[in-house]
């Protein structure tokens, strides 16, 4: 695993509450995670506050995995 | 009218997280007082408070036992001791498998005095330091003060009433009473009941310290601070935790064999209409809540064994309240018991009603009253009064007062009796 994604992974399993090996990359946050709408603006934030990369309302929309976001932080980072 | 009677009890307090620890450490005359560990109060004129002790304590709190770690990233400590204790009084109950019928008519009024300080004050810091796209998403649901109602609902899925008080110090009190006659009204069958409070922030004992309410004289032997009807009392010391309890209709409760602590028979509700924060020069309010409620229960002075009383270690309150229990009870003084206490646990501002109801009805149950602590040098108007200092006392307890007096003017008192 990514040294990105070893850190996503850290933030969901604290947001979320959920069992580090529940968050696969193919995991949804929603539908296998137990997230909702806010929880995502949530997760969204702290992705923006340790990676330095401002993540816009419509790139967040389409972050749904724990991929999504992962592929989305790999290619936006400073 | 149905009648109404308490069958399940919770409680998180600065001397034990549930009611049994919470009572024996209250019975044993311990003071839960220290310096403040939330925050360094080296610049504050307060430095002590009640809190709270962390789960690693000897009688400490954990969280985890009955709130989802998620929630407790996302809400202010006043919800998560309340939903702490809505679930022990649930457990306490037996009620924690009802039906669905069951739970449509089963609701909850968990209210607080402040609500999310600690939160409010900290987000605020992230949008001055960071702008508004860092606020939590979650910032406005973890610091509204019907939120321990809203989350108490959905863990435990009542789908009754859903209410919040907000009257300042008296808001237990009147969580209790109003929930009481939804039950009695026919609005609902079960009720969970009571307050909490987590304001122990540096904002919140700020504001308290520039209000001159709060005790700066004994920062240095903190377990001294709180000392109603002490001549060297000077002010309250703040404390932190929730108290709630079941209400049943009276048959419900007992065609199921439930434990039934006592029943609420009174309910007295008041304002001074004088001063946001002074009371009435003659303790008017507290007077005739306390004779409404006698009155509600169809009693006399002289039934009553027992009043906890507001008694939050004030100058001006404490002998006021004395005053008004006086005038109200006249001969009938001479048998009366009456202590605070805030002595031990500090003012739980809207958890205080609902906790010190409690200890009220563990009166009831155990025919013992809770002492006043530090009462070394009591006040000149105290005298002929048994104010339970230092030590508690096994007495007759037939029936109680609960007395609660907030900000704005605000008053309460419960009468409740065994049944």
């Amino acid at each position: 695993m990514s040294e990105t994604a070893e850190r996503v992974k850290k933030i969901v399993v604290e947001h979320l509450g959920v069992e580090g090996d529940k968050v696969t990359e193919e995991a949804s946050f929603i539908d296998d995670l137990g997230a909702d709408s806010l929880d995502i603006v949530e997760l969204v934030m702290a992705f923006e506050e340790e990676f330095g990369v401002e993540i816009p309302d419509d790139a967040a929309e389409k972050i749904t995995t724990v991929k999504d976001a992962i592929d989305y932080i790999e290619q936006n980072k400073a | 009218m149905r009648r109404v009677v308490i069958t399940g009890l919770g409680l998180v307090t600065p001397l034990g997280a549930d009611v049994e620890t919470s009572w024996k450490n209250i019975l044993a005359a311990k003071s839960g007082a220290g310096r403040i560990t939330r925050f360094d109060p080296t610049d504050y004129a307060c430095k002590i408070a009640c809190e709270v002790k962390p789960a690693d304590h000897e009688y400490g709190f954990d969280p985890n036992k009955r709130v989802d770690h998620k929630v407790q990233r996302q809400v202010d400590p006043f919800i998560v001791f309340g939903i702490d204790a809505a679930g022990q009084a649930l457990e306490d109950a037996g009620l924690t498998d009802m039906s669905e019928a069951e739970r449509y008519r089963a609701g909850v009024s968990i209210g607080s005095g402040i609500g999310g300080l600690p939160g409010i004050e900290s987000e605020s810091l992230v949008l001055h330091e960071k702008g508004p796209r860092r606020v939590s998403p979650h910032f406005v649901h973890g610091r509204l003060i019907n939120l321990t109602s809203g989350q108490v609902s959905i863990k435990y899925g009542l789908m009754g009433p859903n209410h919040a008080v907000v009257t300042a110090c008296s808001t237990g009190a009147h969580s209790i009473g109003d929930a009481a006659r939804m039950i009695s009204m026919d609005d609902a069958d079960v009720m969970l009941a009571g307050g909490s409070e987590g304001a122990i922030c540096p904002i919140g004992i700020a504001g308290f310290a520039q209000a001159r309410a709060l005790s700066t004289a004994f920062n240095d032997e903190p377990e001294r601070a709180s000392r109603p009807y002490d001549v060297a009392r000077d002010g309250f010391v703040m404390g932190e935790g929730a108290g709630v309890v079941v209400l049943e209709e009276y048959e419900r409760a007992k065609a199921r064999g439930a434990k039934i602590y006592g029943e609420v028979v009174g309910y007295g509700m008041s304002g001074d209409a004088y001063h946001v924060t002074a009371p009435h020069p003659e303790g008017a309010g507290g007077f005739r809540a306390m004779q409404m409620a006698l009155q509600r229960a169809g009693m006399n002075p002289g039934d009553i064994d027992y009043i906890n009383a507001h008694g939050t270690s004030t100058p001006l309150g404490d002998e006021l309240e004395l005053g008004a229990v006086r005038r109200l009870f006249g001969d009938a003084i001479g048998n009366l018991s009456m202590s605070s206490t805030k002595s031990a646990i500090g003012h739980l501002l809207g958890g205080a009603g609902a906790v010190e109801a409690i200890y009220c009805l563990l009166a009831l149950r155990d025919q013992i009253v809770p002492p006043t602590l530090n009462l070394d040098n009591p006040s000149e108007g105290t005298a002929g009064v048994d104010l339970v200092p230092h030590h508690a006392k096994e007495r007759q307890v037939r029936a109680v007062i609960n007395n609660s007096f907030g900000f704005g003017g605000t008053n309460a008192s419960l009468v409740m009796k065994a049944v």
